[in-house]
């Protein structure tokens, strides 16, 4: 592989030779209309990469090698290559020159073969293109319906070898859509496609909430003509009523430890936070003050909760221990902060806060109390990380219309997440798999 | 996690990681797969399985309305206000008046916000103006038992639109005889 400090000056003359172009755009093949991913930006270390058609993809319902570039890109950490017009596969022994004169950094190159009994064998492998050697290879023998998870796989794999940091592309995410009195719940592949509904109700559903291990989906559903908050077996759609107490019943958040949530109850008033055990019971009221307390959230060690307050007379983001006690203000610039959120790796708070009349997603380095805006829309909401903490998903408004968004958490690449048609929102980016 | 590691091997055994030694060919044959690559598939379709979705639909809710005859049921309120204008004074009596007599009904006072904002925040918000309507019927005399204060915060504009009348409009508090 190339030392990271050359791919870094190639990759900046690359930018210097197409002046600092700031849009860069992907487009599916035609032949798969359902897939269109639109990235944006430009990074400062992008990892040039040629992905070569796998043999037979054409013959597959989903274009592998696209799925693959499209994750990658969407990652921030690399860019794409023409690979050139050599039919490849894992077996070929690829002429390195013509790519290296291209700039790529890295190469890979597999293969779709329909097995005997009608199972996808998606095979590949990768190159280090400067040094011409073979890095490694895999194989994904998957049904039909899961050829776009061996994709995400791949994805996964080329990630990791070429980062050294774990892949997010086979991950889940869920989010809520709303077409006219229809609200649903659905489970997406990380790229926003392949949706599955898990939860139709003609009453609104907010606020899902992942459990850690990744099994149950936990959100609040109005289908009693109040908030209550339930979880929800995705794989079986086995459903459980978690908290219905007088009032509003809002904002589930599970502790890293699976073991109980935070949930924020008003049976005494206004909206305060209380620790629910997860196989239900008697609540622990948190907070105690006479204004507005939710939004709670846990860092990942578990021993703090990170929540929003109007104590102030504004709301803000404070941080106490999860067990109760004295909280610390935490987000100080700014009239209006919400939504707070921490990274897996406990290093970063993402949060909403209102500039002007405008709502934009922040990122705060915890270290240094350092925030900066990520985006330039007006409506964000509902900030959530990925499970190597290096991409945030949120949703906002595009032309008016509701959209889901990735970016990096230095703001510099953005991806649109497709999705079904009508007003989407709420979105929740699932842990690794377990 | 248990199931990555075994793929890991097994995909490390069949390609040989970073050796340069060659994948099998594909499998084509119609005795079925090899061992390798059934192998790994079991791990991860095992994975998959875990990945699957089952849908639920909850269908239509439905409700009827009661109340006094020729009372408003709706409560406006000012941006960024709680407060429960002297205006409604005689609204608020006169389902006082209204409930007294009908010890069994019981109401919920559902708080609703304008569009700005987070949703989570908003039902805070909607939930402190139907908490100002509930002390305020409380205050008139309806038993405590009668009256549930909920909130749907942003989620049930009573008209869409984004300019001050329709968002005046939003931010409301309804009394509600499901």
């Amino acid at each position: 592989m190339n030392t990271p400090k050359n791919s870094l000056v190639r990759t900046v003359s690359f930018w210097a030779c197409a002046s600092i172009f700031l849009f860069a755009t992907f487009v599916a093949l035609p032949a798969k209309a359902q897939f269109k991913v639109d990235v944006s930006g430009v990074g400062l270390t992008q990892l040039p990469i040629a992905i070569t058609p796998f043999k037979g993809e054409d013959a597959a319902t989903q274009k592998i090698s696209a799925i693959v570039m499209a994750d990658l890109a969407r990652s921030g950490r690399f860019r794409a290559v023409e690979p050139g017009a050599a039919v490849l596969d894992e077996n070929s022994r690829p002429d390195m020159s013509p790519l290296r004169q291209k700039g790529a950094d890295a190469m890979a190159a597999g293969s779709v073969t329909r097995l005997a009994d009608g199972r996808i064998d998606v095979r590949f492998r990768l190159w280090d293109v400067v040094k011409a050697v073979d890095i490694g290879a895999e194989s994904h023998v998957v049904t039909q319906a899961n050829i776009r998870l061996a994709a995400h796989r791949v994805s996964d794999f080329i990630y990791e070898k070429l980062t050294g940091e774990k892949g997010i592309f086979s991950t889940r995410i869920a989010y809520i859509t709303k077409a006219g009195p229809r609200h649903t719940l659905w489970v997406a592949d990380s790229d926003g496609e392949n949706a599955k509904s898990a939860l139709v109700s003609q009453e609104p559903i907010i606020s899902p909430s992942w459990s850690p291990n990744g099994t149950q989906l936990t959100y609040v559903s109005f289908e009693s003509r109040k908030p209550e908050v339930w979880t929800h077996e995705v794989l079986t759609g086995k459903r459980r009523l978690l908290a219905n107490f007088r009032g509003s019943n809002s904002a589930p958040s599970w502790s890293p430890d699976g073991r109980s949530l935070v949930v924020t109850l008003t049976r005494d008033g206004n909206a305060q936070l209380y620790s629910l055990n997860a196989s239900g019971g008697e609540p622990k009221r948190l907070s105690k003050s006479d204004g507005i307390e939710t939004e709670g959230s846990f860092s990942p060690d578990g021993r703090n909760i990170y929540f929003v307050s109007d104590r102030g007379g504004a709301p803000q983001i404070y941080r106490m221990p999860a067990v109760g006690g004295n909280a610390e203000r935490v987000t100080f610039a700014g009239s209006y902060n919400i939504s707070p959120t921490l990274s897996p790796d406990g290093r970063w708070l993402a949060y909403i806060s209102r500039i002007g009349s405008a709502f934009k997603l922040h990122v705060m380095e915890l270290s240094t109390g350092t925030a900066t805006a990520l985006t330039d829309t007006s409506a964000d909401e509902h900030p959530s990380f990925a499970a190597n903490s290096k991409l945030l998903v949120y949703a906002t408004k595009l032309q008016g219309k509701e959209a889901l968004m990735t970016t990096t958490l230095d703001g510099r690449i953005k991806a649109k997440l497709a999705g079904v048609d009508g007003d989407i929102r709420e979105p929740a980016w699932g842990p690794f798999d377990k | 996690m248990k199931k990555s590691f075994l793929l890991i091997i097994l995909v490390a055994s069949l390609a040989g990681c970073a050796t340069g030694v060659k994948l099998d060919a594909p499998v084509e044959d119609k005795s079925g797969s090899s061992t390798t690559s059934s192998s790994s598939s079991s791990a991860l379709d095992g994975q998959a399985a875990k990945g699957g979705v089952t849908s639920v639909d909850l269908g239509s809710t439905s409700g009827t309305d009661g109340g006094p005859a020729n009372v408003g049921k709706i409560v406006y309120f000012d941006y960024d206000s709680f407060l429960v204008k002297p205006e409604y004074t005689g609204v608020i009596d006169a389902h006082v008046k209204f409930l007294a007599s009908r010890k069994m009904q019981k109401i919920t006072v559902e708080g609703h916000t304008d569009a700005a904002g987070g949703r989570e925040y908003n039902l805070a918000l909607g939930q402190k103006r139907a908490e100002a309507v509930r002390r305020a019927l409380a205050l008139s005399g309806l038993a405590d038992v009668q009256i549930e204060a909920v909130s749907f915060g942003k989620e049930k504009p009573a008209v869409l639109g984004s300019d001050d009348s329709s968002m005046a409009k939003n931010r409301r508090a309804e009394i509600s005889y499901r």
